[in-house]
Parts: C-alpha cells; structure tokens; sequence
C-alpha cells in the first residue's frame, strides 16, 4: 500500500464523505424508530450533522453552517425543551400491534423509495450548463438574497415573525382554561 | 459506481434524498405522539431540501439558486417547529397527553 499524497488526501475525502452518508443515514433511522422521544430528538441533531457535511461536499459552507445552526443548535433544542416541560413518551403497544403498525409504515415508506431510486439510476440528467468559476459563494448567495430573492427573504421574514407570535399566543391561552 | 468520487456524483446525493423522505414517511406513519410525527416531517423536509442542493450545484446554471431554496425551506422548517411545539404545549396542557388517539374531541 502505497500512497502517494494527493490520492491519500482523496480517499481520506472519500472515506469521510461515506462517514457523513452514514451518520445521516443512521440518524434519520434512530430517529423514526426508537419509542424513546429523546433518543428520537438525539438520531435527528446526528442526521442533520450528517446532512451539513454533504451540505460541505456540495461547495456550500454557508449553508452546512446554518445546518447546524438552526437545526441541530435551535430547532433540536426547542424540542428538547418542550420535551422536558411536558414529559412525553410514547406508551408501548403490544408488540404484536406495533409489529403490524412498524410493518404497514415500512411497505408504505417501500412503495415511496423504490420507484424514487429506481427513477434516478434510470434517468439520464441534462448536462450541466456552464457554470461560472467559482460560482455559488457567499457573496454571490447574500447579494441574490437581498436582490432577486429580495421578496421571498422579507416573506419569511414575517412569516417567522407570524410564527413566534403565534406561539406565544398559542402556549399562553392554554394557561389559562383550569386542568 | 467507484468509492472515490462518490461525492461527485449527482445519483448518490438524490438516492439518500430519496432514503430520507422515505425514512420520514416511515416514521411519520409509525409515530403516534405530536413530536415524533414533527421530528420525521423534518426528516422530509431534510430529504427535499437535499434534493435541491444536489440538482443546484451538479445541474443548474446559478449554484445559488439550490442554495437559497434550502435556506427558505430551513426558515419554514423553524417557524413550523415553533408552531408545532407551541401547539403541543397547549394540548398537553389541556388533555396531559399528546398520544394521537387521546385528541378526539375539538372544542371552542
């Protein structure tokens, strides 16, 4: 085994592109099948780390870094949160129902992925159009924000602003109907 | 398909988006309390927005435009989340429960 540097450092990409698939991958089933809702919560924050290394393999930092930021730093936490102030948790059924309940949501899930995988390896894609050098940075990403998506990005600006109102308004009557 | 350059290869990235919407359908279903059916819907969500980066960066003109899609669908994703928890406060306020089947009667 004889490497020299430049096909070293390639595999070492290649092996911790594969690494974050997985991370992905193994979060998102934690995820949806562990009965505990915190492990739950703790398979999504993996699986969204996972996602913003791929986000990272598609040249697009910004957004590996909002990943993580916003998903797994304020999302997943927000959960945590209402997780502890309510005390959840699923209630076991018996196993034989849960069998068939893990069974029907799989065949559904099945039907949705094999004609989704079969269509992408049998399609052929358009070739890729010429593309700038080095398009796609953040600064080419802040000033499309601020100038094409100009609307869109004041948009959510106030369905944010709707979303936090609401909440508080939401969470706050509940206080008051006697339990 | 080799190892190594798997990570430039447009089908790899749209198979596990494909992986993810599917994994969050399965938990969506398999779910039955509020916040395991919010956590797979962002799984969905994370499958899509997968989809969107991929095509963005392997087959489109502007690579900005993927890129600006995943940042709306992230900002959608937050305001649903606190929307959602918010919800899930209220109900379990009111019926000390947030398993489906105990929410069967909707009152004003």
């Amino acid at each position: 085994m004889n490497f020299s540097p430049e096909q070293f450092y390639a595999f070492l990409g290649a092996l911790m592109f594969a690494g974050f698939v997985g991370i992905t991958l193994v979060g998102a089933l934690i995820a949806t099948s562990s009965l505990r809702l915190i492990r739950s919560v703790s398979g999504l924050a993996l699986c969204f780390v996972g996602l913003a290394g791929l986000y990272y393999y598609l040249n697009s930092p910004f957004l590996a870094l909002m990943q993580i930021l916003i998903y797994v730093g304020a999302v997943c936490v927000t959960i945590m949160f209402a997780m502890m102030l309510a005390e959840l948790d699923e209630t076991p059924l018996p196993w034989r129902r849960s069998l068939m309940v893990a069974g029907g949501s799989f065949l559904v899930a099945a039907v949705f992925a094999i004609p989704l995988i079969l269509l992408v390896r049998k399609s052929a894609w358009m070739p890729p159009p010429l593309v700038r050098e080095n398009a796609g940075t953040i600064q080419d990403l802040g000033r499309e924000l601020l100038t094409r998506y100009g609307f869109a990005f004041e948009l959510i600006s106030i369905v944010l602003l709707m979303a936090i109102l609401g909440a508080l308004v939401v969470a706050r009557t509940g206080r008051e109907t006697p339990s | 398909m080799n190892f190594m350059n798997w990570s430039s290869n447009l089908n790899v990235y749209l198979v596990i988006g494909a992986l993810l919407f599917a994994i969050g359908i399965f938990g969506f279903l398999k779910h039955r309390t509020l916040v395991g059916m919010l956590i797979s819907g962002e799984l969905i969500l994370a499958g899509a927005s997968l989809n969107f980066m991929a095509f963005g960066h392997f087959r489109a003109a502007d690579p900005v435009t993927g890129q600006a899609f995943t940042l709306f669908i992230i900002g959608i994703a937050a305001a649903e989340a606190a929307i959602v928890l918010s919800i899930m406060i209220a109900v379990y306020r009111n019926y000390r429960s947030i398993q489906m089947r105990d929410l069967k009667e909707l009152e004003g």
